[in-house]
């Protein structure tokens, strides 16, 4: 059954919110962050205002409450991931921390100088720099899979860099934020193992919109975001193969972490506690798990549909409006993104413009600058639909970008030179 | 939460004609084959560029100030404002020239994101002003300007 977006606004109240002029708010920079429904919000009222306190620690009502939530959102995740266990599942700061936490640990442990670090220029910097800095401590090579023309990565490239370059690690986004490619992750990381390379999955983008198979996928690491996922921000999911995640040494050090601390050294605590130091994002961490099972309710494939429904309107308006132009890949293969710019107006101006009717999209580089300096660009407007965006709004844009062309075009105007002095009032 | 909404600028007067006509028509806008000063600052969030160049003429005063580059209407114009204003000034009253009286200059408030755009061009002409050609032709030490943390996201 489609899903109903009006029923579903009525489940985030932010939706409500008015802007200046009385505007309604008509929110698609959801690919940046997304909204959180309700449920969620309550969800974590609820464990402050009934049940907070540390977790794993106290012998007292409040803490055992507080741990038992905190589990069960872990058990939410790992069926959401569909992992074979919840020692699989580590609870992080976020998509960047969780990368982060791969490249200091597994990278650090494994990597060497003779290694190559394949990559594909689609990648936002959450999943370069780390690389980076890997490279810069180890010596290793960073490599990059460059996109066609039509904004995809064939396989047949896939498999060549691979045999080529016979990676340690291939590290790949599911899903480009910037032009909504969708990669078919099973195939490479098939690939992937087939040249004996770990296959690290960026699902910060794939995870709002579609039901993951960690096992399905066969990755060895799988990595999203809360805040995308209309959960809290704060918290992000790292995936990853038991068997790894055993035999890597913990990162963070702290309290959690450990089994036992003496004054010449310490013992690590068992998965998953061996990667959470410190006191864990407890509350974000029950959010989220209510968020994901918002989601699960609410039906992945329907959010999917619906979206990429809603970026197929917005795309064939506009593509008939002179001097917009799109980037990205064919409507199938696609998540409901829409980058393009506007001949002679700077995006952070399009951004601008269309705030004043109310619509919220993101300018920039969207934190991928080497994907936009492959394209020949500096930035791009890029708007995301997600579950709540209506058809109405992809209007509300079309016309917004129509007049956002017409107020900026040149149109001969010139200053009065004899009046030096500025007339602004 | 009404508070935060009527503390914001409108877009619509940011984009008055003022500030349109200096984009579109601006001043000094290229280069100028007599420069004795010049650099170059970029805003690497959003890729915007502003090249100023200045001739100071034998009496220490700014001849001529262009500037070229690309960007948002925000710098773009801004920089026109700024060329316009400076000609004339002597190094001292170019660097006593505030941020604050560049943002008063450009006249729409601007929320602090879009302060960076129009204060792009008023950081180069400050560091155009350090930068004499002859003995620094080399742009190594060109201003990197922290700009919009708007672009700063997934």
């Amino acid at each position: 059954m489609p899903l109903d977006p009006q029923s579903i606004r009525q489940d985030f109240p932010i939706l409500k919110r008015r802007l200046p002029g009385d505007q309604p708010l008509v929110f698609l920079d959801n690919a940046a962050s997304s909204q959180r429904p309700q449920a969620v919000i309550d969800a974590m009222t609820d464990c402050y205002e009934n049940f907070y306190a540390n977790v794993h620690r106290g012998i007292h009502t409040l803490s055992e409450e507080s741990t038992a939530g905190y589990e069960a959102a872990r058990v939410t995740t790992q069926q959401f991931l569909n992992a074979a266990s919840q020692r699989e599942v580590i609870f992080t700061s976020g998509t960047t921390a969780a990368i982060n936490l791969v490249a200091r640990s597994w990278g650090d442990a494994h990597v060497t100088a003779d290694d190559t670090i394949l990559l594909t220029i689609c990648e936002h910097h959450a999943n370069i720099v780390p690389w980076h800095q890997l490279a810069e401590r180890v010596g290793c090579r960073v490599e990059f899979l460059l996109i066609n023309d039509d904004y995809s990565i064939d396989t047949e490239t896939v498999a060549e860099a691979l045999q080529r370059l016979q990676p340690k690690l291939f590290a790949f986004t599911a899903t480009s934020n910037v032009l909504g490619t969708v990669f078919p992750v099973q195939q490479w990381a098939q690939l992937a193992k087939d040249n004996g390379a770990t296959v690290l999955v960026d699902a910060a983008q794939a995870a709002p919109h579609q039901a993951i198979d960690v096992q399905d996928w066969d990755a060895d690491f799988v990595i999203f975001s809360g805040h995308k996922v209309c959960g809290p921000s704060g918290i992000g999911v790292l995936y990853g193969r038991e068997a790894l995640l055993a035999a890597m040494p913990p990162f963070l050090g702290g309290g959690a972490m450990i089994d036992r601390v003496t004054v010449d050294g310490f013992t690590s605590a068992e998965l998953p506690e061996k990667f959470e130091a410190g006191t864990p994002p407890i509350v974000e961490a029950i959010g989220l798990g209510r968020a994901l099972q918002y989601l699960q309710d609410t039906g992945l494939n329907e959010i999917a549909r619906h979206e990429r429904d809603l970026a197929a309107a917005a795309e064939q308006q506009l593509r008939d409006v002179e001097g917009v132009n799109l980037f990205g890949p064919r409507q199938s293969e696609k998540a409901g993104i829409v980058s393009f710019t506007i001949d002679g107006v700077h995006p952070h101006d399009i951004a601008q413009w269309l705030n004043l009717r109310g619509i919220a999209v993101r300018a920039g580089h969207h934190c991928a600058m080497p994907l936009h300096e492959h394209m020949g660009l500096t930035a791009t407007a890029r708007a995301s639909f997600y579950l709540y965006n209506t058809h109405d709004e992809v209007e509300q844009l079309v016309d917004a970008v129509k007049q956002t062309r017409e107020k900026f075009a040149r149109s001969g105007r010139r200053r009065r030179r004899s009046s030096i002095s500025s007339s602004s009032s | 939460m009404a508070s935060v909404s009527s503390s914001m600028p409108s877009e619509q007067d940011i984009y008055e004609e003022h500030v349109l006509d200096h984009y579109e028509d601006p001043y000094n806008r290229g280069e100028l084959a007599s420069a004795t000063h010049a650099d170059e600052g970029k805003n690497p969030l959003c890729g915007d560029v502003v090249q100023v160049s200045l001739r100071l003429a034998g009496d220490g005063k700014v001849e001529e100030a262009f500037f070229d580059g690309h960007g948002c209407v925000i710098s773009q114009a801004s920089a026109s404002m700024l060329m316009e204003e400076m000609e004339g000034k002597t190094p001292e009253e170019v660097k006593d020239f505030t941020a604050e009286q560049m943002l008063e200059l450009f006249g729409p408030q601007l929320t602090p994101n879009r302060q960076k755009c129009c204060l792009l061009p008023w950081r180069v002409l400050q560091s155009a002003l350090h930068s004499p050609l002859e003995e620094d032709e080399a742009d190594d030490d060109a201003a990197h300007f922290s700009g919009p943390s708007l672009s700063e996201e997934n």
